[in-house]
């Protein structure tokens, strides 16, 4: 479990250990989300020590903290999007309902015959075939993508061009959002059999596949943001948009590509989701994550005014609230307390980032050292 | 209000100590404040001014010194604290509500009330009564304060800290920097009625004649310690000066020096040339040209056209008249961004603003029109930005304990300099300066002067916007006067002071 946890960290750990500045650790955009998980971990290590256990079948790894990681990927692929709109200073409430979408038109493609498209006899017996699909996977994912870009686009064109409060703005998508997607399906629950389909979600290669997609999206948006200038851009906007507009920044486009970025996210998180649940619900897929994906974000340390961010933050905060769900279940904790309870443990972690709480603690720490 | 008694100690403050992370701020400094006087607080840029406000005001707590008022010994927690205490702050951006009348504003929180609702014909009397009785200044209180000049706002600001926080401390931050002269004359026929009623006021500035004609002594701090404190009136000009910036102030003399030897460029093709340019409520159409190696000074009163005829030239606002060429190719779209391109470069009036990106590093702010001129993609490496930065922070000499500091913790001089790297890393062939120099202090000043002056050496053109027409006819090589947002005339550099001023003054009564 130890060497388990160390390799978990590890990553994270090394930009600090360089340097030994108490300050510069406690400032980094990493502690405070790592100190909440921490946390969490330990409360699990003394109550439930069985979260810990880790199992080998057939190569591939199970137990909780693996479900902590898989279930937590859909907020987390939310949160990378969610991060770069929230560091411009907006917000994006229509994620939930864009994943529907996505769901949606995925689901549409694979099996259309629910929506009346007659099939040729001869194609119309594989229907419920797990190896049957209507649309190549490739074009199911393509398009899947395209169309949730497309909204999110949408979102971006009322913030930036329109000039609508960002709230506003991606409110009418997250209200109109889940309508569209029972449009697609015809106003039905689309049943998804392909089997290749459900291995996005519940594939395994060692670890989830999901863990992968997080992965190569959290690098691709790394790349994007860190090793072009679009990532200092987005926090030059988000501080001081005026300053930003007379050194030559393009501030709509800007806003314009963070929530179309946010927007393919969505479409990815709703086609891993509905991969997992084998349907296309219109309206349980992403129900209420977006405020998980925004307090992903709250927790990774970026302001909702704007500013800094940190996707690898985001992602902690995306890991600190699952394993907030997680760890409850495992104490037994029924569903219906579980809200109260995530609330409570929220409460705590925002404290931390109080300027008067950390304050208090910095106080206690200088003390200490005298 | 305490007695006239001249010689009563308001405030006395000794060994202050204050450090901040990498700089200690104040060092042993000691400050007083009898009642009935006007004391100001000198010093240049980063020398500690602020942060002696500061604890004085409960926004910082000191790190060790003493505070004492009227001889009892006092610890500020907080600046609502300050103010039960009689200390009061007008700022120099007013934390007033500008929505709200005058009256509203000088009484909130006490309103005479009748029938449990406000009772609005007392209360407009009570504010008219306060600001006659306290300040003699006759105003309409029933309008918005926002509809009024800046220097009404603080005279009201005044007016509440006085009557409503019965303050006998008053420390005026700034005040008169963006005050015409009739209105800066007005807010000094306020102070000295208060310095009559006993009340003590630490009046900081960085306009030096303000000093010798308002106050009685005056503090000079310098690198966070106290330099010393004297009757004002027995310090020589150029004493107070040299004990400000630790040396001599020959600087300014060769900048005069070093632009008449610039003077010989000035013809050809211009660089910058407007025709008929003009936008509806900012500026009338107006004509100009900018040579190569030119310093085009502009010269205005607050309000006058000057800061509106630079963001016209520098793409804020679409022109809806007239057409701008640079190198004699016509401007098409109107943008910073396209400005940038054109090699057109504006450091704003407003430094807080539109100047910095507090957050940002100091590596950041100055790479970052270079980089938004590079585009998205063309992204300047870690190693670079480094590089440009380090080359613009010793040419600059800006004072930064390393690069990735956030800018906002640097002093308002420095992230002035900042602002100027900026603009410098992009090689502009034009480049805009409104009020580089404002609320800066003078050893700075001269620096900034002289690197516009050598700039236009280097065959650069200039424009140099300042409210301070000394400054603007030391840099200036060609002058032109705005008055009432038209520009009124050109002048040569030889031009007398006094036709500029008739000039400036003239375009509307």
């Amino acid at each position: 479990m130890k060497p388990f946890m160390k390799q978990l960290m590890k990553p994270f750990m090394k930009p600090a250990r360089l340097t030994v500045n108490w300050r510069t650790i406690t400032e980094s955009k990493l502690f405070f989300p790592l100190v909440a998980l921490a946390i969490i971990l330990l409360f699990d290590l003394i109550f439930v020590p069985r979260v810990f256990r880790i199992e080998s079948r057939d190569g591939n790894l199970y137990g909780s903290l693996i479900d902590i990681l898989r279930n937590g990927s859909i907020v987390s692929l939310l949160a990378i999007g969610m991060t770069m709109v929230m560091a411009t200073g907006g917000v994006d409430l229509s994620v939930g309902a864009v994943m529907a979408i996505g769901a949606s038109v995925a689901a549409v493609m694979m099996n259309p015959v629910i929506i009346g498209l007659e099939l040729p006899p001869d194609l119309m017996k594989f229907i419920n075939d797990p190896q049957f699909t209507y649309s190549p996977l490739w074009q199911v994912i393509l398009v899947t993508l395209i169309v949730t870009t497309i909204c999110g686009l949408w979102n971006g064109f009322l913030v930036a061009y329109m000039k609508i409060q960002a709230m506003v703005a991606t409110l009418i998508l997250m209200i109109a959002g889940r309508g569209i997607a029972q449009l697609i399906t015809n106003g039905v629950r689309i049943q998804i059999f392909y089997e290749p389909y459900a291995f996005i979600g519940q594939g395994w290669i060692v670890v989830p596949f999901s863990l992968y997609i997080v992965a190569f999206l959290f690098a691709a948006a790394w790349l994007v943001t860190r090793r072009t200038a679009i990532g200092m851009f987005i926090e030059s906007v988000g501080i001081n948009a005026r300053s930003s507009f007379y050194s030559g920044i393009d501030e709509k486009k800007i806003k314009l590509l963070v929530y179309t970025f946010c927007g393919f996210c969505a479409g990815i998180a709703g086609l891993v989701e509905s991969s997992n649940i084998k349907t296309s619900d219109a309206f349980n897929i992403g129900d209420g994550l977006e405020l998980d994906a925004i307090l992903a974000v709250v927790i990774g340390g970026t302001l909702m005014t704007g500013g800094r961010f940190s996707l690898l933050a985001s992602l902690i905060g995306a890991l600190v609230i699952q394993a907030i769900s997680t760890s409850m279940y495992a104490i037994g904790v029924p569903a219906f307390a579980l809200q109260a309870i995530k609330g409570i443990v929220v409460i705590f972690v925002i404290l931390l980032y109080s300027e008067q709480v950390r304050g208090f603690v910095r106080k206690l720490s200088t003390q200490k050292g005298v | 209000m305490p007695g006239s008694n001249n010689t009563e100690l308001l405030i006395s403050m000794r060994g202050m100590n204050k450090a901040f992370p990498g700089v200690q701020a104040l060092e042993n400094v000691d400050f007083d404040l009898k009642a009935g006087e006007i004391h100001a607080l000198m010093g240049g840029n980063g020398a500690g001014k602020s942060t002696l406000i500061k604890l004085l005001t409960g926004v910082e707590r000191p790190d060790s010194g003493k505070i004492q008022l009227m001889g009892k010994e006092i610890s500020v927690k907080s600046p609502a604290h300050a103010q039960t205490l009689g200390i009061s702050t007008v700022y120099q951006e007013i934390n007033l509500c500008p929505n709200l009348t005058v009256a509203e504003n000088i009484l909130i929180g006490r309103e005479p009330k009748k029938y449990g609702s406000i009772h609005w014909k007392k209360l407009n009397a009570q504010a008219q009564e306060i600001l006659q009785r306290v300040l003699e200044i006759d105003i309409d209180v029933t309008r918005l304060l926002g509809t009024y000049s800046v220097a009404i706002q603080q005279m009201v600001a005044i007016g509440r800290a006085l009557e409503i926080e019965a303050a006998r401390v008053l420390i005026l931050d700034e005040p008169t920097s963006s005050l015409s002269t009739h209105e800066t004359n007005q807010l000094f026929s306020v102070m000295r009625k208060l310095r009559g009623d006993g009340v003590g006021i630490i009046f900081i500035t960085h306009f030096i004649d303000q000093v010798y004609e308002i106050s009685d002594r005056v503090t000079i701090i310098r690198n966070g310690r106290h330099v010393g404190t004297y009757e004002t009136a027995e310090l020589p000009r150029m004493e107070l000066i040299t004990k400000m910036i630790g040396r001599s102030i020959e600087a300014l003399d060769e900048v005069s020096k070093a632009k008449v030897e610039t003077q010989k460029h000035t013809r050809g093709e211009p660089v910058l040339k407007a025709q008929n340019l003009g936008h509806t409520g900012e500026i009338e159409p107006f004509d100009l040209e900018l040579y190569e190696g030119e310093v085009l000074g502009l010269a205005g009163l607050v309000g006058s056209g000057r800061t509106e005829t630079a963001g016209l030239l520098f793409g804020l606002v679409s022109p809806d008249s007239g057409t701008l060429s640079v190198s004699g190719k016509k401007v098409n779209s109107f943008s910073p961004k396209s400005s940038i391109a054109h090699g057109i470069a504006l450091s704003p009036e407003d430094r807080k603003e539109a100047g910095i990106v507090d957050d940002l590093t100091v590596r950041e702010n100055i790479i970052l029109a270079l980089q938004s001129n590079r585009g998205w993609f063309r992204h300047l490496s870690l190693k670079k930005q480094a590089e440009i930065a380090e080359r613009y922070i010793k040419l600059l000499d800006i004072a930064t304990p390393s690069l990735d500091q956030p800018v906002k913790n640097l002093s308002g001089g420095n992230q002035q300099k900042v602002i100027l790297a900026r603009w410098l890393a992009i090689d502009p062939q034009v480049l805009i300066l409104d009020e580089p120099t404002r609320g800066i202090d003078v050893g700075t000043k001269a620096e900034i002067q002289k690197l516009v002056l050598s700039l236009a050496e280097d065959g650069k053109s200039c424009i140099f916007i300042s409210s301070e027409l000394e400054e603007v006819m030391r840099t200036s090589h060609r002058i032109a006067v705005f008055s009432d947002r038209k520009k009124v005339a050109e002048f040569g550099s030889g031009v007398d002071e006094h036709v500029l001023m008739k000039s400036m003054a003239g375009g509307g009564s």
